[in-house]
């Protein structure tokens, strides 16, 4: 795994060390050359592309409903919200209203997402300091969540459950409630978790002044999400730049002081308390508002009800063909963000007017963080270096694509 | 942000850079400038630093192909604000040669952007530290985002257990790829009357 190579004759202390790309501590699959000073880091080459599916290009091939499920694959640890990304740029250029009920299960489950996120990262990176026990106690949350997803899509991760216009399928008021349940527990087991690292001396030694980023950084290496918030900059897509309800809801937004691992630490897990905040609100609209569609009614983007089909000719032929040649969006290009948990991740869509994108760009927030690391980790210790990298919350199904 | 407020951005741009723009549209509220290639460096300058645009963020650099067109490859810049709270799009065209000037000076950031936009499409990036292949194989050949790049590549690894080592072999595919067609002449009448193109003399920046 780690393997040296004396590159000077005259300096024994420098050399180069290859980090990766199989490494339990660089969240998948990233090759690191670092050069080092003895123990100090002076210069890191990130190799990615290890995980390059060609998401992009397959895009191109394959109709809009068909590329929706790509996006899941992207940043694995909060599939919905990337979905979200891509419906929100179809609508766009499509110029479709979404009904309100859809709206309110979109926002919902895009803080499941953000929590599941959040967990993931936090007990992860506390187990690249030497934190083993967050990690257990983390994901048994993350497990029922994951749940959640199962029941409302059929499957715990690739969901494919947003949809351009709404969403799938309505959720049974069954699952609702044990949504509404788990946010009255869910707490507890923050406070558990914060319990074993907020103020765990170990924990603070490693993360405390440790990749510290400041508002100069931010500008020039394209931050976003937590890493801006970390550093003081009170900036949240869902905040200023609103799309779906989250305009009508009601949630603070956590920023940090001294832009390192520690405040985004923080940050996260106060967003994770906000976002359980969101969740219960959204319960509440759902009930207030009561059953509706979740697509829109009478349009080409939905399929018609089973029912429907069994009796009218037009229904079936309508359902054809929106599984084979799917809907058409006008010409023109959009681009669409969302706040997803790691950062602004958006779409740059191309439309030629015929039922496959002409261009998708995906924005993915991980791309500039992780470019960034050569710039943050320099100066600082060899440890030091996973700890910043956890801290930048990286998933290389998005930076790869 | 209004539409309003995006006019009177673009008016602003215009007014200062209108050497650099050739062109802006507001679709779907949302700014796009055509700029001029050689003029790039200079407009995004500008847009960073004027107090009333203040893009700091470069957000994301992308190629887009269109092979009939002489210069065949649009590059795309998209900015914000956070300040401002404003964002836009601006795109030069290039061709297969003709480097585009690098933005790694302005924005750090852009240095991995630009690496992929050559990675995918082959553009070339004047003034780049390290225009190196970032997101495709080492040693990988051609340019895969380009539309003439075929969906199924050229080449396929697999382990060989004989040789135990991961081989590359030309692509075999057992049945062809298929591509639908679904686009069906049926569609009814566009706005556009066939041969209308033929009176268009000059190419109109879109």
């Amino acid at each position: 795994m780690a393997d040296t190579v004396h590159t000077s004759i005259d300096d024994e202390r420098k050399f180069t060390l290859n980090f990766g790309p199989q490494h339990p501590a660089a969240h998948g699959v990233l090759r690191m050359i670092m050069d080092l000073d003895g123990e100090v880091v002076t210069r890191i080459d990130s190799h990615i592309g290890l995980l390059h599916r060609g998401t992009e290009k397959l895009l191109e091939y394959k109709t809009y409903l068909q590329g929706l499920p790509y996006f899941d694959r992207l940043d694995y640890c909060s599939p919905m919200n990337q979905e979200h990304a891509w419906c929100l740029a179809i609508e766009k250029l499509l110029g479709v209203e979404v009904p309100r009920r859809a709206s309110i299960i979109r926002v919902l489950f895009s803080e499941i997402g953000r929590i599941m996120s959040h967990i993931l990262n936090v007990t992860t990176q506390a187990m690249d300091v030497g934190a083993l026990a967050p990690i257990t106690w983390g994901f048994e949350e993350r497990e029922k969540l994951c749940g959640f997803y199962e029941r409302a899509s059929g499957s715990r991760m690739h969901a494919a459950y947003f949809r351009p216009g709404g969403v799938h399928q309505d959720l049974p008021q069954q699952l609702i409630d044990d949504i509404a349940t788990w946010c009255r527990h869910f707490p507890i087991a923050m406070e558990r978790m914060e319990v074993l690292l907020t103020e765990n001396r170990i924990f603070k030694q490693r993360n405390v002044d440790i990749g510290v980023v400041d508002v100069k950084t931010i500008m020039e290496w394209g931050f976003s999400g937590v890493m801006v918030r970390g550093a003081g900059l009170v900036w949240d897509l869902r905040r200023s730049q609103p799309y779906e309800c989250y305009d009508e809801l009601d949630f603070k937004i956590p920023v940090g002081r001294n832009g390192d691992n520690y405040d985004r630490y923080v940050c996260r897990m106060e967003e994770m308390k906000e976002s359980t905040k969101i969740i219960e609100q959204c319960i509440e609209l759902l009930a207030k508002e009561g059953p509706g569609p979740v697509l829109p009614r009478d349009s080409k983007l939905a399929p018609p009800r089973r029912t429907e089909m069994k009796n009218s000719m037009e229904a079936l032929i309508h359902h054809f063909k929106l599984y084979t040649e799917g809907f058409h969006v006008p010409e023109g290009e959009c681009y669409a963000p969302i706040e997803a948990p790691k950062g602004e991740f958006g779409v740059y869509l191309v439309s030629d007017g015929t039922n496959k994108p002409y261009r998708a760009k995906i924005r993915a927030p991980g791309y500039p963080h992780l470019q960034a690391m050569d710039h943050l980790s320099k100066g600082h210790m060899l440890a030091d270096v996973s700890a910043i990298l956890g801290s930048l919350d990286i998933v290389f199904g998005e930076i790869d694509r | 942000m209004s539409v309003e407020a995006l006019k009177d951005l673009a008016a602003h741009i215009e007014e200062s850079h209108g050497d650099a723009v050739r062109a802006s549209q507001i679709v779907v509220g949302e700014l796009t400038l055509l700029a001029e290639r050689d003029q790039i460096v200079k407009l995004l300058r500008f847009l960073r630093d004027d107090q009333q645009c203040n893009f700091e963020t470069l957000i994301d650099i992308c190629g887009v192909d269109y092979p009939e067109r002489s210069d065949r490859f649009e590059v795309v810049y998209h900015l914000l604000s956070m300040r401002m709270n404003h964002r836009i799009r601006v795109r030069i065209r290039t061709d297969e040669e003709t480097p585009v000037p690098s933005l790694t000076a302005l924005w750090p950031a852009a240095n991995w952007f630009e690496r992929e936009a050559f990675d995918m499409y082959g553009i070339q990036f004047a003034d780049h530290p390290d225009l190196r292949r970032i997101l495709t194989d080492y040693g990988f050949e051609g340019y895969p985002l380009r539309k003439d790049f075929p969906l199924t590549g050229h080449y396929e690894v697999r382990y060989d257990d004989l040789e135990k080592r991961v081989i590359y072999e030309p692509v075999q595919l057992t049945q062809e790829y298929r591509n639908f067609d679904f686009l069906s002449p049926w569609e009814g009448m566009t706005s556009e009357i066939p041969g209308d193109e033929k009176a268009v003399t000059e190419e109109v920046p879109e």
